[in-house]
């Protein structure tokens, strides 16, 4: 075991650090991303204040090194605040994705497995589906389903199973068509065991890899409906609501809507970068 | 020819069907009850029979493919139901919303499509690396950004930083400026990132070396030879963004308070006013019904190849 850790683990492992090391950007991404997830799980470890509670004589000031990022219109400081909103939007984000990903990778496997009729209703669907521009119909969702952070994640992921479920059907396809699922097949695998043992693990990988891309493009339309007000309702933070409640102080405070909207812009960056990364490059670079 | 329109018209008219049906599961089916809206928020202090009389006027208490094939029957003829917040017929609402909306987008996408393309053809066609290092780099920024965040920036620099245009309200093509490019930005920076790769992979084509063998300058090379097929995948993805555009313009429409579909659109979700959503999702399909027609008559146009299995 220690030598297979010597061996094999370890040049992996470096190999894996060069790789990054010879990529700044993808560097700095790691970097951006890590603190942001820290910030979502332990706010405790950048601020000590409390998101919700300002001192009225300390209103709208600029950012200065008490007021990193400045202080909103009843003198709460927009850091602490920006800190607090990334749990929220994250786990907002961590549920869209796994909405997409369960929801999409299950119907496109019930869809690639069984065939037939199913298959046939399923594909119309996902068709239909995709001529409706995502953000809509999450939107559409949304106004059946009403407001609030979870049901905003919901509407962000069910609008994307679609596209997962059509990947993973034909990954399915290609899987079930294998040698070896042919094989179990002969030795009497019943169909639940082929599926959960041999077609499920070989077919998932592109679909893991969308759910990376995924990720990105989430957030932003996580942010956008709570930007729109159908997210968390005030005082609470969430990295949408503090730029739309910063919209009403553009002219005289600009930094409560620049600083949380970098932090938005930055996050997806970094997101997009790794996951972009975990998509090919290393692949290629070998 | 003829029978390939009739073909494209007969799918055209199946995923409106769809789109239909998708909306009207999605919004009459699902949890959450429209009924308040139309009581106007009353529910706590009405009766149980003024309840039901509402429930029984507005059909609710039909079984579902009941109410399923009237609302079906109504749109088929142009009927798309009253919006219950404002009382309109939907389809005049939508209808005298689209203009400006229509202006927004369009000047959006030409916007995306030569920004996009643009920045794709230099980066491709310079033969600095630094240059090009930048270049490429610009489409990933580009996509990162939330929309509404890039328009209230724009809003601060330069309608009152710079007091140059306005920034809000629908008067004039000053008006139009900001948002169309706020817009733009996330729909050209996809464009440029595939027409960037496909420009790339044209250019290693033998066809490419063929021309250059035949003494044919760069520019020649890069716009007649390797432009023409490498804008085959650009525009298909063009015809995707432009929906993504009618729809990102909830966002900007709200960001910049203009009057138009996307403002409607939001406003109908806060209220919970479903028949309006519904609209707006068929609008959503039509416009992708018709720019993917658009966009296979032009296919032939460009790649000749193309034409002859219609």
């Amino acid at each position: 075991m220690a030598a297979g850790f010597a061996t094999e683990v370890l040049p992996a492992a470096r190999g894996h650090l060069r790789f990054v090391l010879r990529r700044p950007g993808l560097l700095l991404s790691l970097v951006v991303f890590a603190l942001v997830l820290l910030a979502a799980l332990f706010p405790g470890l950048f601020t000590d204040g409390d998101p919700l509670v300002g001192t009225p004589r300390d209103k709208l000031q600029g950012p200065s090194a008490e007021h990193l990022f400045g202080t909103d219109q009843l003198g709460r400081d927009l850091f602490t605040r920006v800190v607090h909103a990334s749990s929220l939007s994250l786990r907002a984000t961590f549920v869209a994705v796994a909405v997409a990903l369960v929801v999409g990778g299950g119907l496109g496997l019930a869809s690639g497995f069984f065939g037939g009729w199913l298959d046939d209703v399923l594909m119309r669907v996902v068709d239909v589906l995709q001529a409706i521009p995502r953000l809509l119909l999450s939107l559409a969702l949304v106004g059946a389903l009403g407001f609030g952070t979870t049901k905003v994640a919901i509407a962000v992921g069910v609008a994307s199973v679609a596209g997962f479920a059509r990947v993973m059907r034909a990954e399915v396809l290609r899987v079930r068509s294998s040698v070896y699922v042919e094989a179990a097949r002969a030795s009497g695998v019943r169909s639940g065991g082929i599926l959960a043992r041999h077609v499920l693990p070989n077919a998932s990988g592109p679909v893991l890899v969308m759910a990376a891309l995924e990720f990105g493009i989430a957030i932003l339309s996580v942010s956008a409906l709570s930007f729109l007000g159908f997210g968390a309702p005030p005082p609470t933070p969430e990295w949408g609501v503090l730029v739309a409640d910063g919209r009403n102080f553009v002219a005289t405070a600009w930094w409560l809507t620049t600083f949380p909207g970098l932090v938005i812009a930055a996050t997806v960056l970094s997101a997009n970068r790794i996951s972009r990364a975990l998509d090919g490059e290393r692949g290629q670079d070998r | 020819m003829r029978g390939y329109l009739v073909r494209r018209s007969l799918q055209a008219v199946v995923v409106l069907w769809a789109a239909f049906t998708v909306s009207f599961v999605v919004l009459y089916l699902l949890p959450g009850d429209s009924l308040s809206i139309k009581l106007g928020g009353l529910e706590g202090t009405a009766t149980q029979e003024q309840i039901d009389a509402v429930r029984g006027a507005h059909g609710l208490d039909d079984p579902v493919h009941v109410q399923y094939v009237r609302a079906l029957g109504d749109a088929l003829t142009g009927d798309l139901g009253t919006s219950a917040q404002t009382g309109a017929p939907v389809a005049r609402t939508i209808v005298d919303a689209l203009p400006q909306t229509l202006a927004l987008t369009g000047v959006a996408m030409l916007l995306a499509v030569f920004g996009g393309a643009g920045v794709a053809l230099a980066a491709t066609f310079t033969r600095l690396r630094a240059l090009r290092q930048v270049l490429l780099s610009l489409p990933a920024i580009g996509i990162s950004m939330p929309g509404f965040w890039v328009g209230l920036l724009l809003v601060q620099v330069v309608s009152f930083q710079w007091g140059l245009l306005p920034a809000m309200g629908n008067e004039g093509w000053e008006s139009l400026v900001l948002p169309a490019l706020t817009l733009a930005l996330p729909a050209g920076a996809m464009i440029a990132q595939v027409l960037a790769k496909s420009m790339t992979t044209a250019l290693a084509e033998p066809y490419v070396e063929t021309a250059r063998a035949k003494g044919a300058g760069r520019v020649r090379i890069h716009l007649r030879h390797a432009l023409r097929n490498a804008s085959l995948p650009a525009l298909t993805l063009a015809a995707v963004v432009s929906g993504n555009v009618l729809v990102e313009s909830v966002v900007v429409e709200t960001v910049f308070s203009r009057a138009g579909i996307g403002r409607l659109t939001a406003a109908a979700v806060d209220t919970q006013d479903v028949a309006v959503v519904q609209g707006v999702v068929l609008l959503a399909a039509l416009v992708f019904v018709v720019v993917a027609l658009a966009v296979d008559l032009l296919y032939p146009v460009l790649d000749p190849r193309v034409g002859r299995t219609v």
